[in-house]
């Protein structure tokens, strides 16, 4: 069963949709006097959902991205891709599960994809490390990316993480370096690459994956330089104020739009993806299909000079004029 | 992506020592006190312990270059508000801070880039300068790093990057990150067209910057001791609420764990530079 209401502002939904939960089991059993009743509170909970998501605070963005119901990159990439073959390992250490990644078929065309994997119990969670890839993870990343380009295949990339792991193994095998690598092989890819932050865009983490030619976000997901938390420990000496850096930090996708470093915002269902996952990821489907096609268009040249040219455009300073 | 608080690293005296100010100074390393400007004669390399005490930039690049033969780049690029980030402090206010830094000559942000002569063979150079925010890479370290890349590559001639910074700079949240997307890109070129690209690791050099153009250098060099790493330590400390391992994360750890080529003392440096660059250069 999934958690539909963790957060605190789920609950005047939750105490509604009992209500009516109610109301239905009583019908059923004869009452059909209900229905009536129970379509008003069906508009009302509706209209309340429409009220609290349209005005959700960066912090409560946060929070729908990191929900615990919220659909991962394996759910994604279910409902979204075809004959979907999952490959492991890098080669050179061990295979990562905080990383998957394989061939599939997207609308009937071969394709490679990749995302970090989030853990849906305290189990899975674990053997997942919460979606923090170590060094194995990248690098495995690294050898699905190369093999997209063999084989003239269009990347796309699902990023859902808190950040790379932050450990001693990780820096013992080179956690900069594996994020650096991707970074640079990304730029001169020759193939299509379409990155969605479907959940949390941690830092140099979610980059590692990310660097492509068109770069999406779900409605209520974030992409940041830093965690709020770290962000609110450092600067406001109190990781408790988490919100506060939340708001500062400019994070949620249509601060994103806003800044030039997104190109596209994918709407979500109600209520959040969690809420109506298979909405969710048609939606997601669609926009990823939008943008392959388009990409397809343009020759392998062109598209490292755009490819280029955009990131080569991020970043505001001041030049006095000569 | 950790933020080092300047005195953390700044070469000032110890507050539990009483010592005559500004004349002897306390090693980090190995406590001793020594008359400063012995230090200072010595490269600001303790002469009893090897000890790498932090330099300028420009102190940098009066070590590393021939002498008058550098010409500066982009040194009127400043930093911009583009978030109107407050913490606890306004970063325009923070910006003003670091802006009034008696540091001679004055930095508009976290590195100086230019071009200069290498006993004769002419190099595109950027050099962090730590005491500008820790270090931290925003918009203007990260279009300067690209730009003495892409004049490298445009004047087919070796870059050479001395890195020393805290990481991102959160004040221009996703902006900074973008940079190491970019500066990598630009490496991509450099490489593919057969240019040498070195980079000299000083202490510390962690976050965005290692996790970009540092540890993408053709050769990786650092200064003894340097911390290098990806997370910090404070963050991995509490994230694993153990002990770190003795060493961990410093130049010599690094370099048994294959990640850099060498580790090189500030008084060998430019005769080293001199030397891979002319054997890179065939
Ligand atoms: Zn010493």
């Amino acid at each position: 069963m999934f958690f539909k209401y963790t957060r605190d502002f789920e609950k005047p939904i939750e105490a509604i949709e009992k209500r009516i939960e109610e109301l239905k089991l009583s019908s059923a059993s004869g009452h059909d006097v209900r229905r009536e009743e129970i379509e008003k509170l069906e508009q009302k909970a509706k209209r309340l959902i429409k009220d609290i998501y349209s005005s959700l605070t960066p912090w409560q963005i946060t929070l729908v991205a990191r929900h615990p119901s919220r659909p991962y990159t394996l759910d994604y990439v279910q409902e979204i891709f075809e004959d979907f073959v999952e490959l492991h390992g890098d080669r050179l250490f061990k295979d990562d599960p905080a990383i998957v990644g394989g061939l599939a078929r997207l609308d009937g065309r071969p394709v490679v994809v990749i995302g970090q994997q989030k853990g849906r119990n305290t189990k899975e969670r674990c053997r997942r490390n919460y979606g923090m890839p170590h060094p194995e993870g990248y690098r495995k990343a690294l050898r699905l990316m190369e093999l997209a380009g063999r084989f003239n295949m269009p990347l796309v990339t699902l990023i859902d993480t808190p950040g790379a792991a932050p450990d001693i193994e990780a820096e013992e095998r080179g956690q900069a370096e594996a994020i650096a690598r991707n970074l640079l092989f990304m730029s001169r890819l020759e193939v299509p690459i379409v990155s969605a932050v479907i959940g949390e865009g941690g830092s140099g983490g979610a980059l590692a994956i990310g660097v492509a030619d068109r770069v999406m976000m779900f409605e209520y997901s974030i992409y940041s330089v830093i965690s709020p938390e770290g962000c609110a420990a450092i600067l406001w000496k109190d990781g408790t104020k988490a919100d506060l850096a939340a708001k500062a930090l400019r994070m949620s996708a249509f601060d994103l739009m806003r800044l030039g470093v997104i190109d596209r915002i994918v709407g979500e269902p109600l209520g959040g993806a969690h809420r109506d996952p298979k909405t969710a990821a048609m939606n997601l489907k669609s926009a990823i299909l939008d943008s392959i096609n388009e990409l397809s268009a343009v020759p392998s040249g062109e598209l490292l000079q755009q490819r280029y040219d955009k990131f080569r455009r991020m970043g505001v300073f001041n030049e006095p004029r000569r | 992506m950790i933020w080092f608080k300047k005195s953390l690293f700044s070469k000032k005296e110890d507050s539990t020592v009483r010592i005559p100010h500004g004349l002897w100074v306390k090693c980090n390393h190995c406590s001793e006190i020594i008359y400063k400007k012995e230090v200072e004669r010595n490269l600001d390399v303790c002469p009893k312990c090897d000890y790498h005490f932090y330099i300028s930039a420009w102190e940098r690049v009066g070590i590393v270059l021939d002498e008058g033969s550098f010409k500066e780049h982009d040194g009127d690029l400043e930093p911009v508000d583009a978030l109107e980030f407050k913490d606890l402090k306004r970063y325009k206010d923070r910006l003003r801070a670091a802006h009034r830094e008696k540091s001679a000559p004055r930095a508009l942000d976290a590195i100086v880039s230019g071009e200069g002569l290498i006993n004769g063979q002419r190099v595109m150079i950027a050099v962090f300068e730590f005491s500008f925010m820790g270090g931290s890479m925003g918009s203007v370290v990260g279009e300067k790093i690209t730009r003495i890349i892409e004049r490298g590559l445009d004047k087919r001639c070796p870059v050479i990057i001395f890195t020393s910074s805290g990481g991102a700079r959160m004040q221009e949240g996703i902006l900074s990150l973008m940079q190491m997307a970019k500066t990598s890109a630009a490496i991509a070129r450099l490489k593919e067209a057969g240019i040498p690209y070195i980079t000299v690791l000083t202490d510390p050099t962690t976050g965005g910057v290692t996790a970009s153009f540092a540890m993408l250098g053709d050769i990786i060099i650092a200064e003894p001791r340097a911390l290098i790493g990806f997370a910090g330590p404070r963050v991995i400390q509490e994230t694993i609420r153990q002990k770190l391992p003795e060493g961990f994360q410093r130049a010599e750890y690094l370099l048994e764990h294959g990640m850099i080529d060498m580790i090189v003392d500030r008084k060998m440096m430019k005769t080293t530079l001199a030397r891979l660059i002319s054997l890179l250069a065939g």
